[in-house]
């Protein structure tokens, strides 16, 4: 008699293995050194999210015109940036000419909308980039200084908050970059005098905190010109802080001309190319694409380190913040104003980061592992 | 009939790469050179119309204002050259304070980020995403304005156990009162100190030259805790605390750490550890697990693997951008100017430039300074990337 085997079916896994309470076990109660980590950071988690949690949201003020509308609640009085929202915005731009500058945000929008779309070609998106990097500078600069074109004047004195934040971070960004690789260009270069002028650049700006630098930009500024020739308050801050950040720009493409094998130097001139072709065709294009994560660091650290203009009197969105709380109608909201700027600071800079991982993910032409 | 070989053509000097090259080196060294003889020109022009004598003269002039935090005595009648060490010590405690705590917090959050537990890591990556997204300047305002400004007045001073009080005026710890007798306890140490590292000196000849192990580490442990210990309670218990106590309007005795310096010091902290726990978690993942595993297959036990393999190779990884991040703190910490700690740029090129007018002076000293603590440090930091560096056949 031939006795046909019949395998015991496949059991299924243990029930604690499997779903939420395998999940849970793996992750958070696999020794008992984690059972109490988990224990701690729950405790942690009941004493900080509910009372935050009431007093931003639950027993918060959201509307009303005068301090007086939150006297009510015990939580966050949100209507103390309600009232200023606009003056953080636009800072002491005149009123009625406001609509100049949301056309300009505007056009921004409108003009960067393809960079962002999948179905758009690479060589159209380049154009438009490098077209929008050129003029927008221009548009943006005379529509918000006036002075042509019919539009009234201006001065760049009652630019501020978020307004004078994304001008500063915007020109520091299109200027340093160029900048900065140029510096790099020249502190790789083999001509041994440009080389050491291009180090020295580099070391100084990197060495002296940016605040000392806007200190010389104010003060010292003024006493390298010539008599009479006077600069804007606004552009000195802007070369202090293009000129630092260029320095910082120029490491990190250094980082990336370095890791370019020499291969592609040599190939490049078996092939007749110059200096010039050779960078700006074959090796930059590589370079710059391997250091985006870096160059995308050093704009996130620029545009945090905008803020540091109010210590020379300018009305970013942190100043204007600030100038905010110590009205003496509203004191006692520094709390509220400090965690709006933190948040929209925030939002910009990890924005950014976010930007910048997807961007490196989809320009990795290389392998995969 | 053989064709002759054409001579070849010289090409024309201005395409030759060497005197292209020195042609533009030439040009870059008069432009720069013009460029700072005009500027040297017009500082000097501009100097004589605003009538400024240059020189430092003024350092040794009587600074006439009082500094909230002197680390060596200072008053209103001292110098100005005065002011500039009180500013110099002011900026040196805030920033060693500063990297101490910063790197033990961001160890910790670092190696939290890495731990297999969700809950942990996520609360670490929290904490790493919210605060190096934040300017730093904003987060002292917050400390400074939202949260130690807002503290009670002395008298209804917040208190832990009654021994350290914060209120408006600032943070009071007790201070340690050290008895003459305190000198042993100090000799014990460093004897300790000696003879701990001439153990651990001769554990290793000895582990070389026989391959027998001494636990020198836990010896030498006991040592240098044991030894002091042991002499501080024979020589009867030499230090006693001060107490701060309410006295008038305000406490009297201990330690106080101002508000600005406590804002400072905290917003720092919070800041740079969020940087260092990135640098941690990239150098300990640098790490690849085929060492660990290679490690544990050679019989080594889990702590030895990360002591003699993971570390070392971790560490090499980590330890530049982690004195980029220290470099970083030293500078951000001239950001005090902002609340009035009276670091260097805050006491004195802001002050003192504005007293004397002296603005050139003032930042250039300023600025030097900065620039040989970046240039120490990174020295000292080539120097031991020198060391460590993966020599490569």
């Amino acid at each position: 008699m031939a006795e046909t085997h019949i395998p015991h079916p496949i059991l299924p896994p243990p029930s604690n293995s499997v779903g939420v309470l395998g999940w849970l076990r793996r992750n958070l109660f696999s020794s008992p050194l984690n059972i109490a980590l988990t224990l701690l950071a729950l405790y942690l988690l009941y004493t900080l999210i509910p009372p935050l949690l009431r007093w931003a949201l639950l027993d918060a003020t959201w509307t009303g015109d005068n301090r007086e509308a939150c006297s009510a609640h015990s939580g966050a009085c949100w209507v103390f940036i309600r009232v200023h929202f606009e003056q953080f915005l636009y800072g002491f731009y005149p009123d009625d000419q406001r609509w100049r500058v949301n056309l300009a945000a505007i056009l921004l929008v409108l003009g960067a909308a393809p960079l962002f779309i999948r179905a758009v070609p690479d060589r159209t998106k380049i154009r438009l980039g490098l077209s929008l990097l050129i003029g927008y500078p221009i548009i943006a600069f005379v529509l918000f200084k006036g002075g042509r074109l019919g539009l009234s004047a201006v001065d760049t004195s009652s630019w501020g908050g978020l307004l004078l934040t994304l001008v500063i971070a915007g020109v520091g960004m299109i200027a340093a970059l160029p900048l900065g690789i140029l510096l790099a260009l020249g502190r790789r270069s083999q001509m041994p005098a440009i080389q050491t002028l291009c180090v020295t650049f580099i070391e100084f700006w990197r060495g002296v905190p940016l605040i000392t630098v806007l200190f010389m930009s104010s003060v010292m500024l003024p006493l390298f010109l010539p008599a009479g020739m006077n600069f804007d308050k606004l552009l000195r801050a802007l070369i202090g802080v293009t000129l630092f950040q260029a320095a910082y720009m120029a490491e990190v493409v250094r980082g990336g001309l370095q890791a370019i094998p020499k291969g592609q130097f040599e190939a490049a001139a078996a092939l007749g190319l110059g200096y010039w072709k050779t960078m700006a065709l074959i090796v930059l294009p590589q370079a710059l694409k391997l250091v985006i994560p870096g160059i995308v660091n050093t704009f996130i650290a620029l545009f945090k380190d905008t803020s540091l203009v109010l210590i020379i009197g300018l009305f970013d969105l942190m100043n204007i913040v600030h100038n905010a709380t110590t009205n003496p109608e509203w004191l006692g909201f520094s709390t509220e104003g400090y965690v709006f700027t933190a948040t929209v600071y925030w939002l910009f800079c990890f924005g950014m980061s976010r930007y910048s991982q997807n961007l490196e993910k989809r320009l990795h032409t290389g392998h995969k592992r | 009939m053989t064709e002759p070989i054409p001579t070849p053509v010289k090409p024309p000097f201005w395409n030759n790469p060497q005197t292209r090259a020195i042609a533009f080196q030439v040009i870059a060294l008069v432009v720069t050179v013009a460029f700072g003889w005009s500027i040297f020109e017009n500082t000097q022009a501009n100097l004589r119309r605003l009538g400024i004598a240059s020189g430092f003269d003024f350092l040794s002039s009587p600074a006439g204002f009082d500094i909230i935090q002197t680390l060596i005595p200072y008053s209103p009648t001292s110098s100005y050259g005065r002011v500039f060490w009180v500013g110099l010590l002011n900026t040196l405690l805030v920033s060693a304070l500063g990297v101490v705590l910063a790197t033990l917090l961001g160890f910790v959050i670092g190696i939290a980020r890495l731990s297999k537990n969700w809950l942990i890591s996520r609360l670490a990556l929290v904490y790493i995403e919210t605060f190096r997204n934040i300017p730093l300047l904003l987060q002292i305002f917050f400390w400074y304005f939202a949260v130690l400004r807002a503290v009670p007045a002395p008298r209804q001073s917040l208190s832990l156990g009654d021994v350290i009080f914060l209120n408006i005026r600032g943070l009071y710890l007790p201070a340690p009162q050290f008895q003459p007798s305190f000198g042993w306890v100090i000799a014990a140490f460093g004897g300790a100190v000696a003879a701990s590292w001439l153990l651990v000196r001769w554990a290793r000849s000895r582990q070389l030259a026989t391959g027998q192990q001494f636990p020198a580490l836990s010896v030498s442990l006991a040592l240098l805790f044991g030894l002091p210990l042991a002499t501080f309670w024979l020589a009867g218990s030499p230090l006693e605390w001060q107490i701060p106590k309410l006295g008038g309007f305000n406490f009297q005795g201990g330690w106080v750490v101002i508000p600005e310096m406590a804002s400072l010091l905290l917003a720092l902290t919070i800041y740079t550890a969020a940087f260092i726990a990135e640098i941690v978690r990239a150098g300990i993942q640098a790490v690849s697990h085929g060492q660990t595993e290679a490690s544990f297959s050679l019989g080594l036990n889990s702590g030895m693997t990360l002591r003699l393999i993971i570390l070392p190779q971790a560490l090499r990884v980590i330890i530049p951008p982690l004195t980029n991040q220290y470099l970083n703190l030293t500078k951000n910490s001239s950001l005090a100017a902002a609340i009035g700690y009276p670091d260097l740029v805050s006491a004195f090129a802001g002050t003192t430039l504005n007293q004397t007018g002296q603005a050139i002076e003032c930042i250039a000293i300023t600025m030097t300074v900065y620039l040989t603590i970046s240039l120490l440090i990174s020295l000292a930091m080539n120097q031991y990337n020198r060391r460590v560096a993966l020599v490569e056949r």
